[in-house]
C-alpha cells in the first residue's frame, strides 16, 4: 500500500469542508457575539469553495480512493452538488430566524457543516464501514441540532424521540450489516454484490434475513410508514431552521444510501426487497396523505407531506430499472428544493416571539405580500404535482417508470392518494388568497433572504417549464 | 469436535439473544429513558459480538476494525443522548417515557 494508492485528490471537496468545519469551530470560540456574522460568512464561503472544487473535478468514470472505501461516480457528483446548494439555501434562510431567537450561535453552523460532510461521505461510500460512519456523522449532528434551543421543552422532547428512534435504526442497520459481512466475508459493496449473486441455499436465506434489518433501518431513516413516528414530532418540535436542514439535504443522502446498499450491494436480492418496498411505499402514500389533512400545524403537515413524498421516491426505486432510479433521483432533488422553499416561507413569516408555524398564520398572505404568496402558491402546487411545476414532472416520471415494469396497480394507488393529497395543499392556497388577514403587518426580512426565496420559487417553476436539463442529468447518472 | 472451543453458532446465538433483549427492553419499557439508552447500547453490543465472531471465523481483520469504530460512535452517541436527557429534564422536570406527549397528532 503506497500513499499514491490512497488517491486522496478525489476526496478533496470533503477534505476541504472538514478542515473548514474544524477551523470555523476554533475561530468561532474567539468571536464576540456581535461579530458572529463572520462565522456565517465563513460557512457560506466554505460551501461555495467546496462547490467549486466539486465542479472542477467531475467524474468521467468510476474512481475509487482510500483502498476502495470511497468512490466517486456520476451519481455521487450530482447528489453532492445539490446537497451543497440546498444547504447553502438553508443557511441563508435561517440567519435572521436564528438572530431573532438569540440562538445565532456558532454551533448551528459547525454542526451543520459536519452533517454536510457526513452526507457527502454517505453519498460516496463504497464500503459498509464508510456508509455507517457517514450516516452517524450526519445523525449525531442532527440530534444535537434539534435540541440546540436548550430552553425549549418541545425541542428537547423532539430531540429525545429523534435520538432514540434514530439510534434503534442504527442498531438495526449494524445488526444487518454484521450478518451480511459474515455471509459475504467482506465489507466492500462490490464484493458483497458478488457474494450475493453467488449465494445459494441457507446462505441466501441468511442474506434475506440481513436484508430485512437493513430495509427496516433505511425506512426509519427516510421516514417511511410504519417507521415514520419520529418525523411529525421532530419537524414540529425543532426550530424551523433545523427542520429545514433535516427535511431537505439528508433526503438526498438517504436516497444515495438506498442506492448503494439495496441496488449496488444487494441488487441480487431485488425480487425480495421489491416486495418489502412495495408495502412501505403504499403505506407511506396512504398514511402521509390522509393524516396530513387533519393537521393544523404547518410544519407537522409538511412532515406528513414528506412521508407521502418518500412513498413516491420508494415507488421509483422499487421499479428496479435504471429509468426508475433516475426518476426517483429526479423526484428526490425536486422534493428537496420544494421543501426548502416551504420552510423558507415559514422562516420568512416568523419573527421575534412568533413562530408562524400554524396554517392559520398564513391567512391573507396575499394582502401582506403578494409576491411571496405567489411563491408559496408555486411551492404548494409543485408539491401537489400540478403542472407547470417541477413536481408534476417528478410524479409523471416515477409513474411512467412503475407502469413500464407492469405494476399498473401501484401507479393507480399513487395517483389516487395524490388526488387526496391535493386537498391540503389547496387549502393553504385558499387560506392565503381568499381569507382576510388578521395580522396586517408587512413582512420584514433582509434582501438576501428575499432574493434566495424568490430564486427558489422561480427555480421550481423554471424546472417545471424546462425539466429536460435536470432530467438529462438524472438519466445520464444511471447509464 | 473439541468441546473446549466455543463455535461460531454459540456466538451468533448470544448476539441474537442480546439483540432480542434490547428490542424487548425498548418496547416493553414504559418508564425511564435511561433504561432506553441502555437498551440501545446493548443493541450495538449485539452487533459487535456478531462482527467479532465472524471476523475470527473468516480470519479477516476488517470486522474487528469495524467494531472499534462502532465503540467510538457508541460513546459519542451516549454523550449526545445524555446531553439531550439533561436539557429535557431541565425543562420538563421528568424523564418518564410516558410524559413525552406534548407533541402528537
Amino acid at each position: 500500500m503506497t500513499f499514491e494508492s490512497l488517491n486522496i485528490a478525489i476526496a478533496l471537496p470533503e477534505v476541504f469542508l472538514l478542515t473548514m468545519a474544524c477551523l470555523i469551530l476554533v475561530v468561532d470560540v474567539y468571536l464576540p457575539q456581535e461579530k458572529r456574522n463572520l462565522t456565517y460568512v465563513l460557512t457560506q464561503f466554505s460551501l461555495i469553495i467546496t462547490l467549486a472544487l466539486l465542479l472542477s473535478n467531475p467524474a468521467e468514470t468510476r474512481v475509487l480512493a482510500f483502498n476502495d472505501l470511497f468512490v466517486q461516480d456520476a451519481m455521487a457528483d450530482a447528489l453532492k452538488l445539490f446537497i451543497i446548494i440546498i444547504s447553502f439555501g438553508v443557511f441563508v434562510y435561517s440567519r435572521e430566524y436564528l438572530q431573532a431567537r438569540n440562538i445565532f450561535k456558532g454551533e448551528f453552523y459547525v454542526l451543520g457543516l459536519f452533517s454536510i460532510v457526513g452526507m457527502m461521505l454517505m453519498v460516496s461510500a463504497n464500503n459498509l464501514l464508510m456508509l455507517y460512519l457517514g450516516l452517524e456523522l450526519l445523525s449525531l449532528c442532527l440530534y444535537a441540532l434539534v435540541a440546540f434551543n436548550r430552553d425549549n421543552g418541545n425541542a428537547s422532547e423532539a430531540a429525545m424521540k429523534y435520538f432514540v428512534l434514530g439510534a434503534i435504526a442504527s442498531g438495526m442497520l449494524l445488526y444487518g450489516m454484521s450478518i451480511l459481512y459474515g455471509l459475504s466475508g467482506s465489507l466492500n459493496l462490490s464484493e458483497i454484490a458478488q457474494a450475493v449473486t453467488n449465494a445459494e441455499g441457507a446462505q441466501n436465506i441468511g442474506m434475506i434475513f440481513a436484508l430485512v434489518f437493513i430495509v427496516v433501518a433505511l425506512a426509519f431513516k427516510l421516514g417511511a410508514v410504519p417507521f415514520h413516528m419520529w418525523m411529525p414530532d421532530v419537524y414540529q418540535g425543532s426550530p424551523t431552521a433545523v427542520t429545514a436542514l433535516i427535511a431537505t439535504a439528508p433526503k438526498l443522502a438517504g436516497f444515495a444510501m438506498i442506492m448503494r446498499l439495496l441496488v449496488e450491494a444487494l441488487g441480487g436480492l431485488q425480487a425480495d426487497w421489491q416486495q418489502m418496498i412495495i408495502v412501505l411505499s403504499v403505506l407511506s402514500l396512504a398514511v402521509g396523505n390522509i393524516i396530513a389533512i387533519a393537521q393544523t400545524n404547518l410544519k407537522r403537515m409538511l412532515a406528513y407531506s414528506t412521508i407521502s413524498h418518500v412513498g413516491f421516491i420508494l415507488l421509483g426505486i422499487l421499479a428496479g430499472t435504471s429509468e426508475g432510479y433516475s426518476s426517483a433521483m429526479f423526484y428526490t432533488i425536486s422534493y428537496a428544493l420544494m421543501s426548502l422553499g416551504g420552510f423558507g416561507v415559514i422562516m420568512l413569516m416568523a419573527r421575534q416571539g412568533f413562530e408562524a408555524d400554524n396554517i392559520s398564520d398564513l391567512t391573507g398572505l396575499n394582502q401582506r405580500s403578494p409576491w411571496f404568496a405567489f411563491i408559496m402558491m408555486i411551492l404548494m402546487l409543485s408539491m401537489a404535482g400540478v403542472p407547470p411545476t417541477v413536481g408534476f414532472w417528478a410524479k409523471l416520471a416515477v409513474l411512467t417508470a412503475v407502469v413500464d415494469v407492469d405494476l399498473v396497480w401501484m401507479a393507480i394507488i399513487a395517483v389516487f392518494f395524490s388526488i387526496i393529497g391535493i386537498f391540503y395543499y389547496l387549502r393553504i392556497i385558499k387560506v392565503m388568497y381568499f381569507d382576510d388577514a388578521v395580522d396586517t403587518r408587512p413582512l420584514e426580512c433582509g434582501r438576501d433572504m428575499q432574493i434566495a426565496l424568490s430564486t427558489n420559487g422561480l427555480a421550481i417553476l423554471a424546472l417545471g417549464l424546462y425539466p429536460a436539463a435536470l432530467m438529462t442529468l438524472c438519466v445520464s447518472v444511471f447509464n | 469436535m473439541d468441546t473446549s472451543v466455543i463455535g461460531l453458532t454459540s456466538y451468533l446465538t448470544l448476539g441474537a439473544i442480546l439483540f432480542s433483549i434490547s428490542v424487548a427492553g425498548i418496547f416493553l419499557n414504559r418508564k425511564n429513558i435511561v433504561v432506553l439508552l441502555m437498551c440501545i447500547e446493548l443493541m450495538l453490543l449485539a452487533a459487535n459480538i456478531n462482527f467479532i465472531a465472524f471476523s475470527h471465523y473468516l480470519n479477516d481483520s476488517a470486522g474487528q476494525v469495524f467494531v472499534f469504530f462502532i465503540l467510538t460512535v457508541a460513546a459519542a452517541e451516549a454523550a449526545i443522548g445524555l446531553a439531550i436527557l439533561v436539557t429535557l429534564f431541565r425543562s420538563r422536570r421528568t424523564i418518564d417515557v410516558e410524559d413525552l406527549d406534548a407533541l402528537k397528532g
